[in-house]
Order: structure tokens, then C-alpha cells, then sequence
């Protein structure tokens, strides 16, 4: 049993569900207790999508334990074809129902639907949210991809654009922005899929001469059996940040075979610039925590350290299908990866290296609000704040605009930050205050960190209370290492001020 | 019914009973506002990541620095063995005591997985509570889809909470209003109780979780809530006994339901009259600024919180709004008698659900508004469809003469809204 304050991934039928909302032509029959219908908000509220989820549940309840439950799940997947008439069908089973046992795959073999039944074997106690999207992908790929068929003389190369889902964090715009950088090569778009595909467009995946993984989470799998099976290269590199995105254009170009050299001389984000003005060298060794799924962590983390000069001092993620690509980054920063499901892990974490902006998802803003540090969304799981009318990609140059303004936005700004360090008494820009911009009430007092087995003498005290806000976590901390490691039974000002000395070298 | 023009009602009215596709929440939900009602309580589900995933969809919008629910998540080692499992929790509410040493009352709530692998939460409830007391009280309901929908979650709960109770002693007269309401709204009713002389007046559920009302043969109970059916068997089991009434929605509701209290206090016509007409008048002078809006327009309920039918009543009868289908989830006859009796004759009722029938009768019948869940109105509205989202009517004070008139407005606005859009 494991104690989930809050959980980073939902179960493996929502990854499914996933699957089937972004699509067209396709059907859920989801075997699930009444209730489990609460998966459907999450498209209708969070995402806002205007019809029904296609998902229909057989909702048993207690006194249907006693009966058939089996005969309950045929007869809805029975209603579901006949209502909707899919070009193809997902059964499957939720938590509860896997531990009865009804078999949904054999179940609706027996029925003889004239479309491809297909069946999911999801373990829910087992596996999570993303795999559930990966492996729904793959089986669905498996089933209707048709064979490769080779360009025609002349014509334009085209890609397959694979892993945007319903329910995915900026998706819908990250779709766009690769489209129009693959238009700018050149490259002509064959599927994008799952996010707006049938079955039948499924069926043309074999027409492309690349398939550009977007998000190795839900797509890896697919591209991985694509390239097996039917010998389409795919891109490995995700193009978050201005120099990912570079590397990522290369990377297409050389894999069909197209000159990018014009697209690679335009400055073509602002970001570069932005980070560049002077305005921005107050963000220079900016201590950041970044936590995500694997593909915006590590992206997130490159961005801070080489585009906009923080010192990333915390890396890690929730998928643990992709822990190396994300130890091998951490390693790149000095660091050691921070792989977990665990909240309170990932809260101890950051109480623990004091940050001076948190990088993560929905679930480390109730961390950072807790500690009273600013934080910025990058990854989901997200709110409905995080699916945003405006055109907001993380990827390609436009991307990095966003992501410039969105990372910047909750720390003080330079000059409140300058006067903060000179006068603290200030009784409407006082200490811990939030940054003005942000309109805020103070923020709460941070908890106070650990006590180290060094006492503070009341001198040294407040002689702490003068250092910012902000990096006062820091101090604290790095003044009882500085004690502890030196066996000092009382930290003086003294102290202070040689651990300073030490830890600024 | 005392001083309520009833016509024949729906006392005998037929019900369409269906079964399939239900669009509704599972009893966990009532997490969402118990929390914030009782402040000292700490909700931990025993159940699998859907369960987790379900509370903070709902609920991880607001930002926490400390939430007062989690889940303990079971994961295939607990399928493997039962004794495990026992071991396992035992852990787990011992680093949830660790970290959060403010809580007075843990709540162990039973999920569709616990309940489908049998996992005793009374028993590992009692075994806790005896390690933990007297710091901690451990108790546990169920919440689980199986078998509760929704509200029937607060039902529950309060029914956990009932052996807990001290017993009055003696038969000493006191009001019990059982159902959890808005501070407001309790606040509103104490002061028309004491101004009518009945007392003392406790609530169920309390603000705080060490200080729960007494309950003796003298006790004399009122729903605020028509959802509460195993807790009200409960407290009548310990002696205490319901006043009947219709619930306190509306001008029209909230008179019936403090008549019900001041008849059993023996209170007179004259002082009853006097005490309530000040908030009488005020609720209906609200009511009329929005009955302009609604009068004649017609309205069809999906099942959702058991709150549809008396909201059908007030709707119908206080803003002249036309019913379609009502629908609910579950109908208690006993409990809702007062209340049916009060519908417009012919009145289409129906318990339970399949969803895509319902959505066929729904947009074959084209009201004027919808209400449902959210699972359904963003869909609708796209079909074209005025919808009010049902959950709100949960989490608003909706009861009492002061809240009539916002009541009246929820059910406004969405037309309002329709008519006002340009774009």
C-alpha cells in the first residue's frame, strides 16, 4: 500500500480513455464500478471539449455482483456498436472490474462485431496513466497500421506526427508549431495521430518516410513497432527550447534527406534575445527544482541551464519508463535524478534544497505554496488553467517564447528584488512578501527547516533575517552544514559570515 | 400538509426504474466538502490510483498547502494476501498521524476495490483507534461506487459517526438538524429557532469532530438533506424521532420544514406567523425577480444528488417552471412523501439510469434547461442546450429563506447568460 497525497499519473484505463477521446471512429466499452464516470469531466471540464467523451461504461454495482456481470459488460458492448458504430473498438477493464475477472477481450470476441475488437490488458495495480495511453496506442497501431508504401517520384517527403492525445499538456498548440517548422522544411504531414485520427487513418501511417515521436511517453511504443516492422525511422529528439529545437530540425532533415540550412540561419525565437537583454542577468544562477514527466523535465532542464542561465539544482520525474534519459541529464548538471511517484518525496525534496523557483506540475504548486516559492507549470498532470484559449506551445521557437515569459513571470523582479535586499522594513514591500506584480497577499512564512544540532545565537538570529526572502532558506541551510561539519555547538555571526565565505568559492 | 395548497401530487406516481450507463459520481466525492465541514477530520480512502485520481480531479484545482484527504493506495502485493494488507495500513495511518499530528478523527473510507476483496476497514478501524486513542478516533464508512452514489457518500459518513454520539441523558427534549449546511445557513436557522422557542438545537455533522451532539429517546430530528436514509435509521435506532417535512428550499419548503419543528414544540399559530414572516416575506420578494425568468420555461433533471426532487417542487411551484423528467438516483418513498406530494400531478419521474436513453428523451423533449452533471453539459450546451450544472446545488448555500432567492438565480443565470452571449 502506498500513501498517495496526491497522485502524478491516474490509472491505466484514463490513458486508454485518452486514446479513444483524441480519436475518431473509435469506441471505449470500459468495464468499471458506477462512478468511474468521473474520467469524462476531466475531457468535458479540463479540456473542454464539447462532446462526450466515446466511452461507455457498464456502471455495476453491488447488488450486480451477485448476477452475471459478464452478460451486464456484452450487452452494453452490444448497445455501444449498435449506437455509435465505430470504425474500430477498445474494450477493456477498470481497477475494480479487473479483480472480477469477466475477460472483456473474450467476452467481445463471442459477440462477432464486424469491426476490429480491440482488447486491452491493462494492469491497473501495477501500471499507470501514460503506459495505459502508450500501450492503447501501440495495440490500436498494431491492429489497423497497413504496409510501407514508398514516395512517389517527386513528391514531397512526408512525416507522421505521433503521441498527442486528448487530455495532454499543451498538445493541441505543440501539434501546430511542429507542423508549420516540418511545412518550413519542406515536409509534408501524413498522420497526425492519435490526436485527430480514425482508424482509417491509421491504416496510411505505412505512407511516411519519418515518424516525429513527440511525446515518447504515448508514442514510443507505437514508433518502436513502426520502425520495426515497417523500417520508418523516428526522431528521438523533442523540440522543447530553442536549442532542442535546433537539434531537432537537423535531426529531421538528415532523416529525410532535406536541406535545413535555411531554417537553422533565422533567428527565429525571441527567447535567445530576451535572455540575452540585461534585464535578464539578475535570473544568472537562479537555484531551480524541475520535476515533470520525463520528456518536459529533461527538456526544462536544458532550457534553464543553457538558455536562460539558472542553475538547476534539482532534476527528476514520475516516469519511470524513461529514468535513464533522465539520470543521464541529471548527470549532465552536477546531480542526482530524482525518480518517484511519491509526492512526499518530491515535497521533501524541495523543502530540503530550497529552490528558488520550482519547475513542475499541478502537484508541486501545492508544494511551492506550502514553502511560499514561486513556481511555473511544465508538465501534467495539469488543471484547466493549463489548457489556455491563447496559442501556447512548449515546442519550436514560439515555444520558447512561451516558455521565457511563463518561467520568468513568478519571480520578483530585478528592481523589488535589488530594494528588497537593501531595506526589509518597507511595511507594504516587506520581507516574504510576493513579488508586487503578482497582486498577492504576503506569502505564508516558509516552515522552518530542520534543525540542525547547532543553536543559532540570537545575534546571528537576525543578523539571517536581513538576508532575502528568498535565498534565506538557503543561508540557514548551508550555515548549519557549515556547523555541523566543523562541530560548532553555537552559530554566531561569525559563523554566519564564514560559511558564506565558504560556500561562495 | 398543513398550510400547503397540495393538489393530488405524485405520492402514487409511477417510476421509470432504468439500468445501464450511469453518469454519476461514487460516494468518495462527498470527501470534497466533509473536509471543509469538519475541520479536525482527515478522509484516507482505501482504494486503487482511480480512487485517488477521481478526488484531486475534483478537488486539485484549489491549491493546498495541507489537504485533508489521501489515498492508501492497494497495489498487487496487497491482492496477494490479506494479512498483508492489514499490516500495510497499519503503516500508512501511522505516517499520515506522523505527519499531520492536528487530526482528531480519521475517517478509513471503503472504495469499490476494498469492497470487492473484503478488506475489514471496521476492523482495522477499532484496532487503530485502540493505538492511537485517545489522540485519534478511527472510524470507517464506505463510499464506494457499488454502493453509494454521491451525496449517499455524506450518508455514510454520518452514519459512521452516529454510534459515536453520546447518548442523551434522560429524555430531555432536543432539535437534531442532520445534514452537513453551510455555516451561514446554520447560523440563520438557530436564531429562527431559539426566536420560536425551540431548543437546544444541535447539527449533525458538528464543525468539529470531538464535539458531537447528543441523541436520546427526547430527540426530535429534521433533514436538511433528502439524502440521509442509513443515517436517520440509525439515529431512530438510538431513539430519536423524525419530524416529517418537506426540506427547507424555497419560501414555501423552509416554512414547512421549521412548522414541522415548532408543531413538536407545541410553539402557536400566531407566534410561528410572526417569527417567520419578516424571512417569509424576504425570500419571496427575491423569488419573484427571478421567477420572471423562469415562469413557463421548462426544466428536465438527471439523476445526480437526490437533491432533484425538492428542487423540481421549489422550481415548479415557487417560479412556475415546467417539469419534464425528474430524474434521481435513488428515491427513499418515506423521506420524500412531503415532497412528492407537493409535485404538479403527472410529473415524469424516474430512479436510476441509461445514460444514452435519457440523453434521447432529454433532446427529444428540448428544455428550456438542463440539469446535469458535468459530464454532460459542456456537450449539451455545444447541442445547443441550456444546462445547470447539478453539482453546485452541493456546494452552495441553497437552504433557508435568505438563500431563496440565490437558489432561484442559479437556476437564472444559465438563461441569463444564453440570452446575453452575442458571440
Amino acid at each position: 500500500m502506498e500513501l498517495a497525497v496526491w497522485t502524478y499519473e491516474g490509472p491505466p484505463h484514463v490513458g486508454a480513455m485518452r486514446i479513444a477521446t483524441a480519436m475518431e471512429g473509435v469506441h471505449y466499452v470500459l468495464h468499471a464500478p458506477q462512478g468511474d464516470t468521473y474520467a469524462d469531466l476531466l475531457f468535458t471540464m479540463i479540456e473542454r471539449r464539447s462532446k462526450r467523451p466515446p466511452v461507455t461504461y457498464t456502471s455495476f454495482q453491488a447488488r450486480d455482483l451477485g448476477g452475471d456481470t459478464a452478460e451486464l459488460f456484452m450487452e452494453a458492448a452490444r448497445d455501444a456498436y449498435a449506437r455509435f458504430k465505430p470504425q474500430a473498438m477498445l474494450v477493456g477493464a477498470s481497477c475494480t472490474a479487473e479483480l472480477i475477472q469477466d475477460d472483456p477481450g473474450g467476452l467481445a470476441k463471442t459477440l462477432g462485431l464486424p469491426v476490429p475488437v480491440v482488447p486491452l490488458e491493462l494492469p491497473s495495480y501495477q501500471k499507470k496513466e501514460n503506459w495505459g495511453a502508450a500501450e492503447t496506442f501501440y495495440r490500436l497501431v498494431r491492429a489497423c497500421a497497413g504496409p510501407r508504401l514508398p514516395r512517389a517520384e517527386g513528391a514531397a517527403p512526408r512525416a507522421n506526427i505521433l503521441g498527442p492525445t486528448a487530455l495532454g499538456f499543451r498538445h493541441r498548440d505543440d501539434v501546430a508549431e511542429v507542423t508549420r517548422l516540418l511545412g518550413r522544411l519542406g515536409i509534408a504531414v501524413n498522420v497526425v495521430a492519435p490526436m485527430g485520427a480514425s482508424p482509417a487513418d491509421l491504416a496510411q501511417l505505412g505512407a511516411a518516410d519519418v515518424n516525429v515521436v513527440l511525446y515518447p511517453e504515448t508514442a514510443g511504443a507505437a514508433a518502436a513497432f513502426l520502425q520495426r516492422q515497417h523500417g520508418i525511422p523516428a526522431t528521438k529528439i523533442v523540440p522543447i527550447g530553442v536549442g532542442a529545437t535546433r537539434d531537432f530540425i537537423a535531426e529531421v532533415a538528415g532523416l529525410v534527406g532535406v536541406d535545413a540550412s535555411g531554417l537553422l540561419a533565422e533567428a527565429a525565437s525571441r527567447l535567445p534575445w530576451y535572455s540575452r537583454s540585461v534585464d535578464s542577468t539578475y535570473l544568472t544562477g537562479k537555484r531551480v527544482f524541475v520535476f515533470g514527466d520525463a520528456t518536459h523535465a529533461v527538456a526544462a532542464a536544458r532550457i534553464a541551464a543553457e538558455e536562460l542561465g539558472f542553475a538547476v539544482v534539482g532534476l527528476g520525474t514520475y516516469t519511470r519508463e524513461y529514468a535513464r534519459e533522465v539520470r543521464e541529464a541529471a548527470k549532465a548538471h552536477g546531480i542526482e535524478a530524482l525518480v518517484t511517484d511519491d509526492y512526499l518525496k518530491v515535497e521533501e525534496a524541495i523543502a530540503a534544497l530550497r529552490p528558488e523557483l520550482v519547475l513542475g506540475t499541478q502537484m508541486e504548486r501545492h508544494i511551492a505554496k506550502r514553502l511560499g516559492i514561486p513556481c511555473a507549470v511544465i508538465s501534467a498532470p495539469v488543471h484547466v488553467q493549463d489548457f489556455p484559449a491563447r496559442y501556447s506551445p512548449q515546442m519550436g521557437f514560439e515555444g520558447a517564447n512561451v516558455i521565457f515569459d511563463t518561467w520568468v513571470h513568478p519571480l520578483m523582479m530585478g528592481l523589488e528584488e535589488h530594494l528588497l535586499g537593501m531595506f526589509r522594513e518597507d511595511f507594504e514591500f516587506g520581507d516574504g512578501a510576493a513579488p508586487s506584480h503578482l497582486g498577492h497577499a504576503p506569502a505564508p512564512a516558509p516552515a522552518p527547516v530542520a534543525a540542525g544540532p547547532a543553536a543559532w545565537a540570537a545575534e546571528a538570529e537576525s543578523e539571517l533575517k536581513k538576508i532575502p526572502f528568498f535565498v534565506r532558506g538557503k543561508a540557514r541551510r548551508n550555515t548549519e552544514t557549515f556547523a555541523r561539519e566543523r562541530g560548532l555547538a553555537t552559530i554566531t555571526l561569525e559563523t554566519l559570515y564564514d560559511a558564506k565565505a565558504h560556500f561562495s568559492r | 400538509m398543513d398550510g400547503l395548497a397540495a393538489g393530488p401530487g405524485c405520492g402514487e406516481a409511477p417510476v421509470l426504474r432504468e439500468r445501464g450507463h450511469r453518469e454519476v459520481f461514487c460516494g468518495l466525492t462527498g470527501i470534497i466538502w466533509l473536509h471543509r465541514k469538519i475541520q479536525d477530520a482527515f478522509f484516507l480512502v482505501v482504494g486503487s490510483r482511480t480512487c485517488a485520481h477521481l478526488l484531486q480531479s475534483a478537488a486539485g484545482v484549489m491549491i493546498f498547502a495541507e489537504p485533508r484527504f489521501a489515498t492508501a493506495i492497494i497495489d498487487e502485493r496487497d491482492l496477494a494476501g490479506m494479512s498483508d494488507a492489514n499490516d500495510e495500513l497499519d503503516r500508512v495511518v501511522t505516517r499520515l498521524i506522523e505527519r499531520r499530528p492536528d487530526i482528531r478523527m480519521l475517517f478509513l473510507v471503503g472504495s469499490c476495490p476494498s469492497e470487492v476483496i473484503k478488506l475489514d476497514l471496521s476492523r482495522a478501524a477499532q484496532r487503530l483507534s485502540k493505538q492511537f486513542s485517545p489522540a485519534v478516533r478511527v472510524l470507517n464508512y464506505s463510499g464506494s461506487g457499488i454502493e453509494t452514489t454521491f451525496t449517499q457518500g455524506e450518508d455514510a459518513c454520518l452514519a459512521a459517526l452516529v454510534p459515536e454520539m453520546p447518548a442523551e441523558p434522560g429524555s430531555a427534549r432536543s432539535l437534531l438538524v442532520v445534514g452537513a449546511l453551510a455555516e451561514v445557513v446554520e447560523d440563520q436557522f438557530l436564531r429562527l429557532f431559539a426566536a420560536l422557542g425551540v431548543g437546544p438545537v444541535r447539527f449533525l455533522p458538528s464543525r468539529r469532530a470531538a464535539e458531537l451532539p447528543a441523541v436520546g429517546e427526547g430527540t426530535r430530528m429534521l433533514l436538511a438533506q433528502p439524502f440521509l436514509a442509513e443515517t436517520a435509521r440509525l439515529l431512530e435506532a438510538r431513539g430519536a424521532q423524525r419530524l416529517a417535512a418537506p426540506f427547507p428550499l424555497g419560501a414555501e419548503g423552509t416554512t414547512a420544514w421549521l412548522r414541522a419543528a415548532a408543531r413538536a414544540w407545541g410553539v402557536d399559530d400566531a407566534t410561528f406567523d410572526a417569527v417567520v414572516a419578516p424571512g417569509q416575506a424576504r425570500a419571496r420578494a427575491a423569488i419573484s425577480q427571478r421567477a420572471e425568468r423562469l415562469a413557463g420555461k421548462s426544466i428536465f433533471f438527471f439523476p445526480d444528488s437526490q437533491l432533484e426532487i425538492p428542487l423540481a417542487r421549489f422550481l415548479a411551484r415557487e417560479c412556475g417552471m415546467v417539469l419534464t423528467e425528474v430524474g434521481t438516483p435513488y428515491l427513499h418513498r418515506q423521506h420524500l412523501a412531503e415532497e412528492l406530494a407537493l409535485l404538479p400531478a403527472g410529473t415524469m419521474l424516474s430512479e436510476g439510469q441509461h445514460v444514452d436513453r435519457q440523453l434521447d428523451r432529454c433532446r427529444a423533449a428540448q428544455p428550456d434547461l438542463t440539469v446535469c452533471g458535468l459530464g454532460l453539459a459542456n456537450p449539451l450546451e455545444a447541442e445547443g442546450l441550456t444546462t445547470k450544472w447539478a453539482i453546485e446545488l452541493v456546494f452552495t448555500p441553497i437552504q433557508g429563506f435568505e438563500q431563496a432567492g440565490d437558489l432561484a438565480e442559479l437556476f437564472a443565470r444559465p438563461l441569463v447568460r444564453r440570452a446575453r452571449l452575442m458571440v
